[in-house]
């Protein structure tokens, strides 16, 4: 047996369209193991989104609504800040965000052990067949993809309304007319994207330790 | 056995300590064995002898404390993480007691995912998976999960996995231990018929005693040493006498 050293590399692989494919079908057996991950991640940037959008609103009637509006802001609990005619989220409101996004993320985190653990024997086959460790990481990953864009979309989506919403009842249809769509749609992007980085943040440790896992030890740890 | 013997595996003075935390067990004390292309080979030991260690040091799965194992006279502890991937790939089938095949993917997806990594195009491994689903038996089942087939069937599978990249080696690791008599059976002829047919190297770690039957030499393995090769011809002799290593092994077993 002689291996052509340079070529090994290559010899091995894994075409990204099959990762995306196993990744998937993964995902689709445990959906419901899936869906509990995910819900974390759900809540978590829907209060995300539903704070950004809220500023939004709230920037848009200041800018169009004058002293009436700073007054009115200012009962319903915003720091208003009349001289560069700014609205700022305050400081607790920040705290609970960053909270609420830490408590996620480890959530994330322990989902995703608890994933790494229950297929243990699966990844040491997957090694015994030949793959190498960063196939084992970059399946992990691109589940932690999908599941973080599919629950930080969803979260993004229903913070927004559920902000347009609240607003609606407490400005009337003033807040949705002075509202900038693009600032609204921007927030909404920005908490999707911070959904989809937590989540891939929270698989790292996990993907890490599945895919140094000696193979024995991985078919090992079924018995 | 032809006279011109290929050897294919070849282990050199392989000892190997695990440290349980302050104890230190040696499993392997030592062992030399050379295996030619082409052997029915059978490790037979009663367990805690060191058998399932041997085995998976032939398979690259673990590294030996001291000592040497060569594939195809390559020393496998020089191989880096790539060349270990390729050897495990191409080189070496798997079988093992509890089939280990990965649940969420039917029954060709399981044979063609080997073909996969090897980088062979998708319709070829759909053209080579069924055909090997058909040569194990299961021509007809190929697009069903493993937790809809029965245990042989799901073994057979795995024999079908195990020959994906065409290996020069199949490693069963008690390939009948979660089997009833009559499906171990149907595995241990299935394994057999490749052997002969495909000339494909089989070494087995069992306590299955219809092994012996089948295999061209037996490996006795006793407290982390070879305790004696055995050829099948010397093995037919002495069939009246298995009933004794059977009641020698158990009292081997006890003392472990």
């Amino acid at each position: 047996m002689n291996i052509p050293a340079g070529k090994v590399d290559r010899l091995i692989s894994l075409p990204f369209s099959k990762s995306v494919e196993i990744s998937y079908k993964s995902l689709k057996v445990r959906f419901f193991r899936s869906m509990i991950t995910v819900s974390s991640l759900v809540l978590a940037v829907s209060f995300l989104s539903f704070v950004l959008v809220n500023l939004d609103v709230a920037a848009g009637l200041l800018e169009h609504g004058g002293k009436d509006a700073a007054r009115a802001l200012l009962q319903a609990g915003y720091d208003v800040d009349a001289a560069q005619n700014m609205v700022t989220m305050s400081a607790k409101e920040r705290w609970i965000v960053i909270l609420s996004l830490l408590v996620c993320t480890v959530g994330i985190i322990n989902a995703q052990l608890m994933s790494v653990t229950e297929r243990f024997s699966e990844i040491g086959v997957m090694k015994c067949l030949g793959a190498l460790d960063s196939m084992i990481l970059r399946i992990f990953m691109l589940e932690a993809a999908m599941q973080g864009l599919a629950g930080a979309s969803v979260g993004a989506l229903l913070g927004g309304i559920v902000s347009l919403l609240t607003n609606i009842i407490r400005f009337g249809f003033n807040a949705i007319h002075d509202l900038s769509i693009l600032s609204m749609l921007g927030s909404v992007g920005i908490a999707t994207l911070a959904g989809c980085l937590l989540s891939l943040l929270g698989v790292l440790y996990p993907a890490l330790l599945a895919a140094r896992m000696e193979p024995i030890n991985a078919i090992r740890a079924e018995h | 056995m032809s006279e011109e013997k290929r050897t294919i595996v070849r282990v050199i003075g392989v000892t190997k300590t695990f440290t349980m935390g302050k104890v230190e067990l040696q499993a392997l004390k030592g062992v030399d064995l050379e295996i030619f292309a082409g052997e029915y080979v059978s490790i037979m030991g009663p367990s805690g002898s060191g058998k399932s260690t041997l085995f998976n040091m032939i398979g690259g799965l673990d590294k030996p404390t001291d000592g040497k194992v060569f594939i195809d006279e390559v020393d496998i502890s020089q191989l880096d993480a790539f060349e270990l991937a390729w050897l495990r790939n191409r080189k070496i089938g798997y079988i093992f007691q509890t089939f280990n095949l990965i649940p969420v993917m039917t029954a060709l997806e399981n044979v063609t995912l080997p073909m996969t990594f090897a980088g062979m195009n998708a319709d070829d491994a759909q053209d080579k998976g069924i055909e090997l689903l058909k040569l194990v038996g299961l021509g007809d089942r190929f697009q069903h999960k493993p937790l809809e087939l029965s245990g042989g069937q799901q073994q057979r599978v795995a024999v079908a996995r195990s020959l994906a990249n065409d290996p020069s080696i199949i490693l069963a690791d008690e390939p009948t231990g979660n089997l009833d008599l009559s499906t171990g059976e149907e595995i241990i002829e299935l394994l057999q018929m490749l052997s002969v047919e495909r000339g494909v190297t089989i070494i087995s770690a069992t306590h299955d005693y219809k092994m012996l039957n089948v295999s061209d030499r037996v490996v006795w393995v006793r407290d982390g040493q070879v305790d004696r090769v055995e050829r099948r011809e010397e093995l037919d002799i002495t069939v009246g006498g298995i009933g004794d290593k059977l009641a020698g092994r158990t009292n081997g077993e006890e003392k472990a």
